[in-house]
């Protein structure tokens, strides 16, 4: 096993109140490739940032070589970034951006005096090592010749050349790479990723590449850390992460999917859409689980052949294959194949036991710590909604000045009291009226279940999410308020000892 | 008759009548006036008489030191706060950054006034045998400077904040990134970056310090004559010498906008360094 080169150890990171990365704990093997793919804003910048030293943790570790470097400056570690716009100075030619960092240099030269003692001084690189070393440089980036150049009459490509020179010409121990191809176009961007994957080859030093594009991880990565909301949510090889996602978040971020609910009704067998499956993953009987199947899992057959049936309601042309949608009863599934089928077409599909991906759900309900208010409402997340505190002790009652008669006739006044309170997945309902629910935030995910929507909506000041099934559709920032039914609140007490008077 | 199309270029109009009249003649008129005499014949005794007149001479030479010095003191000065100002992230340096400007909104000859009182009272502060009065109320030229310092430091400030601003941080994150210190970060990166704004900041300093004789009078008691005081004496009975130390000063003008580079286009800052 290749040694840790780096390692970060519960890492936090928070701009005041807004923590941006939560507890990340994680290493990179000496040499390999590792990217940080997530949406934007799931901190993968922010960690390069903090590898880099341009940004310092709150808390926590980052081990370089075992020796802890978090509150290192830039300048000090022997890493080099390759900038999301490159950051190329503007007023040094091509020859001179790529030998900045060679003059900021010295080296220890050994010398021996005439008596024959050896002596260390720490020299600057000479005129004659800079020029070979860009030259170097230049070369491993096709741009030979290009010294003299100034920096604005470079095309986009070629400018992103000389970034990843400037970098590497230093022999970094570690590349960092923050979204580089982000700014050229398709074509250019396959190219510069193959070339970049030759340029890892040739040199041997571990690279850590950050992105947004799946698609860009899988080609390029020996190992994916998929990032999502400042968490860690998978890491491991293109192909180990492709096959079995841990979750919905990254099967849904990593390539198409069709997720759905389902239930494990025996050993190894899966019952969704209707029907029971055989699986490879093992779950206890009864079980709530997501079911993930790829597209290209789903096999068509005739119909009546395969285990569902149902109606193909569109074909799109991919290029490479066909993505077919089919309603199986209610349910919507994507099919990709390289054959076609007609719309309205009735076609069987099948789906063989490696197809078929169970995980445990990360939502089976929502849990809010509340305290409940003069008027026996509750207040959590942002909002105050109504409830019946009554169901917090069996058999007791409200009497005419809304005070609660226990069981034993006991008079309490709950303001002020401590509660947990649990909402079932399927008793949320959302609203464009800002004033119809208790609370309101914006819809910061949407997960499309096979037959529903799976919505997480985020109150805006203490940032509690709401995860609930929905039938409508609704975009990602939707600003709406959250509507729960009273009797669908339940209430638990904190500290059954904080009963008052 | 076809009536004349209104064109894009037809806008050029108001600024060429300008131009004509108020650009062209009048440094037409002035070449005319220099080179020749009081019956107008064409002559050079006015371009003699200047180069061979020592008092003239040094005149020049005091009012180029007057602004050297001024404008030197400003960069001093307007350097580092415009650099601070620029790379803080302050929320609020908007206000700081006007604290600066505002000054220039109060009418001039008021600051400068007020500027000489303070230097009166500061001269009556006792001092053993009278000193520091007698040194304060005959140091004229020292007094010019800190007033001209005083009314030009916003032309310095401004030009050196914009060229800082369009620094691009991420420059200096490179430079740190490539192990730089804050000296490489400083010699290499703010430096030639900021050198269009401090070639502005120059010449919007030194050019008005050479000619702007209303400090030099006020503050200097009419003592120290710079070229504009010159210019303004001689324009009272004799415009012949008057336009030939106009000319003079042009050249001069022409000469160190030309050495600090002023006439390359894309180095300009809002146009502000010709």
């Amino acid at each position: 096993m290749a040694e840790k080169i780096i390692e970060l150890r519960n890492v936090t990171k928070a701009y005041g109140d807004n923590v941006v990365i939560e507890d990340m704990s994680f290493y990179v093997k000496k040499g390999e490739f590792i990217t940080f793919l997530g949406p934007s804003g799931c901190g993968k910048t922010t960690t390069l940032r903090m590898i880099a030293g341009f940004d310092l943790p709150t808390s926590g570790k980052i081990l370089l070589n075992g020796q802890d470097i978090s509150q290192f400056p830039p300048n000090k570690r022997p890493v080099n970034t390759v900038f999301q716009r490159y950051a190329l100075f503007p007023h040094l030619n091509v020859f001179e951006n790529i030998a900045f960092g060679l003059r900021c240099k010295k080296v220890v030269n050994t010398y021996e005096n005439d008596k024959g003692e050896r002596y260390t001084k720490k020299e600057k690189l000479t005129k004659k090592e800079i020029s070979e070393k860009v030259k170097k440089a230049l070369a491993l980036v096709d741009l030979e010749g290009f010294e003299k150049r100034s920096i604005s009459t470079l095309s986009g490509g070629q400018q992103q050349r000389v970034a990843i020179a400037r970098a590497v010409v230093n022999e970094p121990e570690i590349l960092l790479l923050d979204e580089p191809l982000g700014a050229l176009d398709l074509k250019m961007r396959k190219e510069m990723q193959l070339e970049l994957k030759e340029i890892h080859r040739r040199l041997g030093i571990t690279f850590i590449y950050v992105t947004h594009d799946q698609e860009e991880a899988l080609t390029m990565s020996d190992t994916i850390v998929v990032m999502a909301d400042g968490v860690v949510q998978q890491i491991g090889t293109p192909k180990g992460i492709y096959d079995e996602p841990a979750n919905t978040f990254v099967a849904d971020f990593i390539g198409e999917s069709n997720i759905m609910n389902g239930t494990v009704t025996g050993d190894k067998k899966v019952r969704f859409c209707g029907k029971t499956f055989s699986c490879l993953d093992e779950f206890e009987v009864n079980e709530l689980v997501d079911v993930v199947v790829r597209p290209e899992d789903l096999k068509m057959c005739p119909p009546g052949e395969g285990a569902l049936k149902g109606e193909v309601l569109s074909v799109v042309f991919k290029g490479i294959h066909y993505e077919i949608t089919v309603k199986v009863g209610k349910y919507e599934l994507i099919v990709q194949s390289t054959e076609s089928r007609n719309v309205g077409e009735q076609i069987g599909l099948n789906i063989a036991p490696d197809g078929i991906h169970l995980m445990k759900p990360k939502y089976t309900s929502n849990i809010f710590d509340g305290v409940i208010t003069k008027r026996n409402t509750v207040e959590f997340a942002d909002g105050e909604f109504e409830c019946d505190v009554t169901k917090l002790y069996p058999g007791s009652h409200l009497d005419e000045e809304d005070y609660l008669i226990t069981a034993e006739g006991e008079k309490l006044d709950l303001t002020g009291t401590e509660v947990t309170v649990e909402v079932g997945l399927n008793d949320i309902t959302i609203s464009d009226d800002e004033e119809a629910g208790g609370t309101t935030g914006h819809i910061i995910s949407i997960i499309y279940k096979g037959d529903h929507y799976r919505l997480i909506v985020r109150t805006e000041e203490s940032e509690e999410d709401f995860v609930f099934s929905t039938d409508d559709l609704w975009n990602e920032n939707d600003y709406v308020s959250v509507i729960i039914p009273k009797e669908k609140i339940k209430l638990t007490l904190k500290h059954t000892e904080e009963k008052k008077r | 008759m076809k009536l004349p199309r209104f064109t894009r270029k037809s806008l050029c109009i108001p600024y060429a009548v300008f131009l004509v009249f108020f650009v062209i003649v009048p440094m037409l008129v002035i070449v005319f006036y220099a080179f020749t005499d009081q019956n107008n014949n064409i002559s050079f005794s006015n371009f003699i008489k200047f180069f061979s007149d020592p008092t003239k001479l040094s005149t020049i030479v005091y009012s180029l030191v007057i602004a050297l010095v001024t404008t030197v003191i400003c960069l001093l000065i307007a350097y580092p706060i415009a650099c601070i100002l620029a790379r803080s992230k302050l929320k609020k340096k908007f206000v700081i950054l006007m604290l600066f400007v505002v000054p220039m909104w109060i009418n001039f000859v008021l600051r400068i006034n007020a500027l000489r009182e303070i230097f009166n009272l500061l001269a009556s502060i006792p001092s053993e045998g009278d000193w520091w009065g007698s040194w304060l109320t005959g140091a004229n030229y020292f007094k010019t400077v800190v007033g001209m310092v005083y009314d030009f430091l916003p032309f310095m400030i401004l030009p050196l904040y914009t060229t800082m601003m369009k620094i691009d941080n991420s420059l200096y994150e490179a430079s740190a990134d490539l192990g730089g210190n804050a000296l490489t970060a400083f010699t290499r990166i703010t430096l030639p970056l900021s050198m269009p704004g401090i070639m502005s900041g120059v010449t919007m300093v030194f050019l008005p310090s050479m000619t702007n004789y209303v400090v030099s009078d006020m503050l200097g008691n009419a003592k120290v004559t710079i070229i504009g005081k010159f210019i303004s004496n001689y324009f009272g009975n004799d415009w012949h010498m008057g336009s030939m130390v106009a000319l003079v000063l042009l050249v001069i003008v022409f000469v160190s906008t030309w050495l600090s580079g002023g006439f390359k286009a894309e180095d300009n800052v809002r146009g502000t360094n010709l």
